[in-house]
């Protein structure tokens, strides 16, 4: 995208559920697709005098993101009331953090068309989710004069995480790929599933314009609640121009909250500044601050899984992949994992990446699947790399023995006999070939002979078309020279 | 100093309606109390750290470990309005 003497500045929310058995402060469980209304209790209704107790888990989870982060884990922590009145919230107040969170000063690496960028994480904070709001019937088949929702309060108190960015984004594009990326963190470090369709993962942004090669931050507007990659960056693409637009007729930005409606592809304000929020925090009376030993939290950071970070290093290291190969490989835990399975079922490192990163994504992305969720085992195409390294199958045909392997959910040795793919290395069998060929083409024969060696190449195509392309390219060779140099 | 529009305000974020008097008496009640947290600025308090909590104690968490909610007809019974299993509520905007 072209801005002209504008550039964008974006900085990111994200709120990640967490994957605890219970929630934040009560000991209902953190279920999905349950029946409305049947984890709750006096704490999650806010029934009066029930108390908060702090789930110790959501702790440990909260730590682990702030840990990947690279962020500070504050040895104090202070939770706060941040009130407003919403039906989706019994208290009329969210217990959040608010000047004592969690954790601070952080930074995340991520990848933008092959170039890294760095973003700094200016704090990560423990809070609880609000009930889900049903609006009843909706367009089609609303009840006849309804002005109700509903609220399931299953939801309500979930562990919910707030990642808060500096304005360090500069483009859609790299707030999609940040987003993807941070979420593929989270998920691989176990502590949520971070399932997009259930709302578990949800973001907000925040995007100003300035003139380019400016060192000051210009007014911003806000995106909230947005849960799609794809119309987080249609919505920022969006707002981009529109705030350019009002600037270079001599207008003023708002600091407002937008509405992004996919249909028009236009941004809206939500709600006018007036009605601007002012959530008068204060320390939550009912839960006493929590003091984080930095041994655990040493202890926490030594048993961190391996992040995309790490891997992609030692994927270099002792595969001898490229950069840009360990970065495909290396960044989402599953594909990773994938690769890896191929290499240890036996097949060689360079190999086995070209055919998880071309045959096998291209089948996850056709099919709409989760590496290791495909139609072919590691182990199987473990094999069949073997098999083209052995000679048993050409290369070429390796990839129609890898589609069919697909359609038929089938070995790859039965598929290659079933459809007699197989590399044709008999010297019989293909002597009749090159004979043939030689006697089809003596105009070739004469410049060959007359020392135009090159046109080597041309038989070797002739035979390797006539065999269905299950000739073995070397043994052609050698049976052409054999033929021709007579 | 607080003044009456600060009073409203607050009422109006806190949802209550309140009368021209009771705005004007609670004017007063809010300078007085606000007068009286003030005199605590007359002290040094430096070397003071922030209390967050009346109590001197800390770390108070628990196992993540389920327990018992309550049936779904004993979380809507001092509901106003159910329906669908659910806490009926004026629909928002």
């Amino acid at each position: 995208m072209n801005n002209g003497a504008w550039e964008p500045v974006i900085g990111l929310e994200m709120h990640v559920e967490l994957d605890t058995q219970t929630k934040m402060f009560c000991g209902c469980a953190v279920t999905k697709g349950d029946a409305p209304n049947v984890h709750t209790c006096p704490v999650c209704l806010a029934h009066p005098g029930a108390l908060p107790v702090v789930n110790r888990r959501a702790v440990e989870y909260a730590a682990r993101i702030a840990l990947a982060l690279d962020c500070t884990v504050q040895a104090r922590n202070i939770f706060h009331r941040k009130n407003y009145f919403y039906p989706d919230l019994p208290k009329a107040y969210q217990i959040s953090q608010y000047d004592e969170p969690l954790a601070t000063d952080g930074s995340f690496e991520y990848w933008v068309d092959g170039e890294l960028l760095r973003c700094r994480i200016n704090r990560v904070h423990m809070e609880e989710d609000a009930a889900k709001l049903i609006h009843a019937g909706g367009d089609a088949g609303r009840i006849a004069g309804s002005d109700s929702s509903m609220v399931d309060f299953n939801r309500g108190g979930t562990p919910l995480i707030e990642i808060v960015t500096e304005p360090d984004i500069p483009s859609p594009e790299a707030a999609r790929e940040f987003l993807q990326q941070l979420r593929n963190l989270v998920v691989e470090l176990g502590v949520s599933e971070c399932n997009m369709e259930e709302g578990q993962i949800r973001w907000d942004a925040n995007i100003s314009v300035r003139p380019q090669g400016s060192e000051e931050l210009g007014t911003r507007t806000e995106l909230k609640n947005m849960n799609s990659f794809r119309y987080l960056q249609q919505a920022l693409d969006a707002e981009i121009p529109r705030q350019i637009g009002v600037l270079e007729a001599g207008g003023t930005i708002d600091l407002e909250t937008l509405h992004f409606d996919p249909d028009t592809g236009t941004t809206t304000p939500l709600r006018s500044k007036e009605e601007a929020h002012d959530y008068r925090y204060f320390p939550e009376p009912d839960l006493v601050p929590l003091e984080i030993d930095p041994v655990w939290v040493e202890g926490l950071r030594a048993t961190q899984p391996e992040l995309p970070a790490a891997r992609v290093e030692r994927f270099i290291a002792d595969y001898g992949l490229s950069r840009a190969d360990a970065g495909v490989l290396g960044s989402s835990g599953a594909l990773a994992g994938f690769y890896e399975e191929v290499v240890a079922a036996g097949a060689g490192a360079k190999p086995a990446a070209n055919w998880t990163m071309g045959e096998y994504l291209a089948h996850l992305n056709a099919a709409g699947l989760e590496a290791g969720h495909g139609h072919v085992t590691a182990e199987r195409l473990a094999r069949l790399v073997k098999l083209v390294e052995d000679g048993t199958v050409s290369t070429s045909a390796a990839k129609e023995v890898f589609a069919r392997m697909i359609e038929d959910r089938a070995e790859p040795e039965a598929t290659i006999e079933k459809h007699g793919l197989g590399q044709i290395s008999d010297t019989a069998e293909l002597e009749a070939i090159v004979a043939e060929v030689v006697a089809a083409n003596p105009a070739q024969v004469e410049q060959y002979r007359g020392g135009k060696q090159q046109v080597i190449g041309f038989f070797v195509g002739q035979v390797m078309k006539a065999s269905g392309g299950r000739a073995n390219p070397q043994v052609v060779n050698d049976l052409l020279r054999r033929a021709l140099d007579a | 100093m607080i003044s009456e529009d600060d009073v409203r305000y607050v009422a109006k974020l806190a949802r209550l309606r309140i009368e021209q008097d009771e705005a004007t008496r609670m004017t007063g009640e809010l300078a007085k109390i606000l007068a009286h947290i003030d005199k605590m600025s007359e002290l040094d308090l430096a070397a003071v750290p922030p209390t967050a909590h009346v109590l001197d104690v800390v770390n108070v968490t628990r196992e993540d470990k389920e327990r018992p909610s309550l049936p779904r007809e004993e979380a809507l019974r001092n509901a106003p309005a159910v329906s669908d299993e659910c806490f009926r509520v004026p629909r928002m905007g």
